[in-house]
């Protein structure tokens, strides 16, 4: 789950990470007060959303005075941002972050993630920041210097100030090793699985501040940090992807037309590849967890059955230990006797009682195409959804 | 000994108690595996499925000599019921929990690094070693003992191949599953290892998929290693959407990297068979094995 920038920096700030003087605006009249607060030397108005890449989607503006800032706010507030990482459909701006602005001598990039392999926290940063670092680094992996944190003792300084001085921060060193030193403890006492500043400014006084900030927690330690779980914006997230949690199934909403219904995480992976080396576009991605049962298995399918954009549906399940063929063909059973079945479905089913889930669909009437081999499943499910559109 | 466990391999369960855990157990018994004795804390000196339970695993391990444990425990105690296996001595630790906090795993994996144990998961369907011994919740049917050892970071993959492989009349040395979550025991590589130091496995198959740097790992061993053995691959999530989560914490990644396409392409360079398709699986390992 990730926070906005404001909730970030308000959350950092407590753990003694430096910040330019800011504070979040939710009308115009207020980004322009505050913006008279900052007073003399300008500000940033910035817009407020669940994803990165807003600068070059337009939603950071400069502006010199507060009338400026009104305007800049006034532009924002409402409106849908799109940047490379919202997805099409962008996010709308609810509120806007109001930043002295600073002028920095230098402008950093500094992260903490899960290193994978090492199975530890690093500590990753670059001489120079920017909305372009992914692509520089993928170009030049050679520029993203990497600490790696003993989880025993914490981050150990001297090697905090070797990534200093790799990143010829001379007189502003010894801020950096402190402000390494505080991220990593935000990073584990809150369970954050990323904290990126990007950038980090020297001030002219060698001083650092950070300008800005993502941070996203992981999901499964939210049990034990309510006050970040508080902070969830649900209006940001699909609100059936949310009542799918709930349901014991992963649902992602794609931008296509065939609905998918697959048991496990990655023979759903293998679907939507499948349906696409077909020539289809998958309209989701739904993993049914094993543990769901017959009633959550159908609230989930309905889901499908509802979804306006679906032209065919493809049902792909492997029976296992836990999540047998049969309960998942009651699930779906259950769900078109309540909803209904408007569009072709499809339905391969292997593994641990694959032919009681053919009986149960067979004896209910409802009209099902079989097949046993999932490639030629998912090139029927194409077909079938080209036939609905024609 | 195919790999890491056999029909003489004596076996515990660490939340045996617990209802999934018992289904479990009891599937386990019926298969032939030696499970001897069960832990849940506060209640020990009680049998459970006609075993003993015990209130540590110190004392499990000391009154029955078990060298592997299952640890069917909540997430939010997952990480501590690991670590309490790994003090105990415990040579392979099989977690089927899922949904625990990445930071605890971090913290188990610093562990581990300083221990002889072996984890396999979390988040994984377990290990088997067909007609011998099944540490995990995978169906035990569908396996049939034969020359093919799997390592898969998806379950319900790892079946689609082991029900294919049996179609096929291969047949499976043994299955790892590695798990889905980001911070996990054996890898692609260390089952690599494995699977090329042990007579009975005849070919290598991974099955992996998007985010994390498990499949380039490999790659890069194998082409260090050159082994002699032909090694299979499928990589799920070639077209999944960018910067989401698909089931597995372990798809998401956050910098770059992790592509199913950059993958296969590193796979295939260090001369790695890649399986085109889930629904190929027992064609292509036949095809292979048939050179």
């Amino acid at each position: 789950m990730y926070v906005y920038e404001h909730q970030a920096k308000a959350i950092l700030s407590g753990y003694g990470v430096p910040f330019a003087r800011g504070a979040v605006a939710a009308s115009a009249e207020a980004a322009e007060a505050e913006a008279r607060e900052v007073d003399g030397k300008g500000c940033v108005v910035k817009a407020q959303i669940l994803a990165g890449g807003r600068g070059r989607a337009g939603g950071v503006r400069t502006a010199r005075d507060p009338a400026a800032a009104r305007a800049a706010a006034e532009a924002l507030l409402g409106s849908r941002l799109t940047t490379a990482q919202t997805g099409p459909g962008g996010q709308r701006v609810k509120t806007v972050y109001v930043e002295e602005l600073v002028e920095p001598s230098r402008a950093l990039y500094l992260g903490l993630l899960i290193d994978r392999s090492a199975g530890r926290v690093a500590v990753i940063a670059a001489a120079e920041g920017g909305e372009d670092i992914e692509e520089r680094v993928a170009g030049d992996p050679g520029i993203l210097h990497r600490l790696l944190v003993d989880p025993q003792t914490g981050p150990d300084a001297a090697e905090a100030r070797r990534l200093a001085q790799e990143l010829q921060l001379a007189g502003a060193a010894e801020s950096f090793v402190g402000l390494v030193d505080s991220l990593y403890r935000a990073f584990v006492e809150l369970d954050a699985n990323l904290i990126e500043i990007n950038p980090l400014a020297v001030l002219q006084d060698g001083g650092l501040a950070a300008v800005d900030v993502k941070m996203g927690f992981d999901d499964n330690a939210l049990f034990r940090h309510p006050e970040i779980k508080a902070l969830r914006d649900e209006d940001e997230i699909d609100p059936v992807e949310i009542e799918a949690a709930r349901y014991e199934v992963n649902y992602v909403k794609l931008d296509g037309d065939i609905g998918c219904v697959v048991s496990g995480a990655g023979l759903a992976l293998a679907t939507l590849d499948l349906i696409h080396k077909a020539g289809g576009k998958p309209a989701d991605f739904m993993d049914v967890r094993p543990v769901a049962s017959r009633e959550q298995i159908a609230t989930a399918f309905g889901f499908i059955l509802r979804n306006p954009n679906v032209r065919a549906i493809l049902v792909n399940m492997f029976g296992g230990g836990i999540l047998r063929c049969d309960t998942m063909a009651e699930g779906i059973a259950a769900a078109v006797r309540e909803v209904g079945l408007k569009v072709p479905l499809i339905v391969r089913a292997a593994g641990t009682n694959h032919d009681i889930a053919a009986k149960v669909l067979v004896s209910q009437g409802i009209p099902v195409a079989f097949e046993t081999d999932m490639g030629a499943a998912a090139r029927n499910v194409v077909a079938a959804a080209r036939r609905g559109g024609a | 000994m195919a790999v890491l466990i056999d029909r003489d391999t004596k076996v515990i369960c660490q939340g045996i108690t617990g209802a999934q855990a018992t289904f479990h157990c009891e599937q386990a018994i019926a298969y032939g595996t030696k499970l001897v004795g069960g832990v849940t804390p506060g209640k020990g000196g009680r049998k459970h499925l006609y075993l003993p339970v015990f209130d540590t695993v110190e004392e499990a391990v000391a009154a029955t000599g078990a060298e592997a444990s299952a640890v069917f425990v909540p997430p939010r105690n997952a990480a501590d019921a690991i670590i309490e296996a790994i003090d105990a001595g415990v040579r392979l630790i099989v977690c089927v929990t899922e949904r625990i906090p990445t930071l605890d795993m971090v913290r188990v994996k610093r562990r581990l690094d300083e221990s002889d144990s072996r984890l396999i998961g979390p988040n994984s369907p377990g290990i088997i070693t067909p007609d011998q011994c099944k540490i995990g919740i995978m169906p035990g049917h569908i396996h049939f003992p034969g020359k093919v050892g799997i390592a898969s970071r998806s379950a319900t993959l790892k079946y689609e191949a082991v029900a294919q492989t049996t179609a096929a009349r291969l047949g499976q040395s043994t299955c790892i599953g590695i798990g889905g979550d980001p911070v996990h025991g054996i890898g692609f590589v260390e089952s690599l290892e494995l699977f090329l130091a042990d007579p009975e496995t005849e070919a290598v198959l991974l099955i992996g998929e998007i985010g994390g740097g498990d499949e380039e790992e490999a790659a890069a061993f194998i082409r260090t290693e050159r082994p002699k053995k032909p090694i299979a691959a499928y990589i799920a999530g070639e077209h999944a959407p960018a910067g989401r989560r698909m089931g597995h914490a372990g798809t998401f990644n956050v910098f770059g990297a992790g592509g199913a396409g950059e993958k296969i392409e590193c796979l295939k360079s260090a001369g790695v068979q890649i399986v085109e398709s889930p629904a190929t699986f027992g064609t292509s390992l036949r095809r292979i094995l048939a050179r």
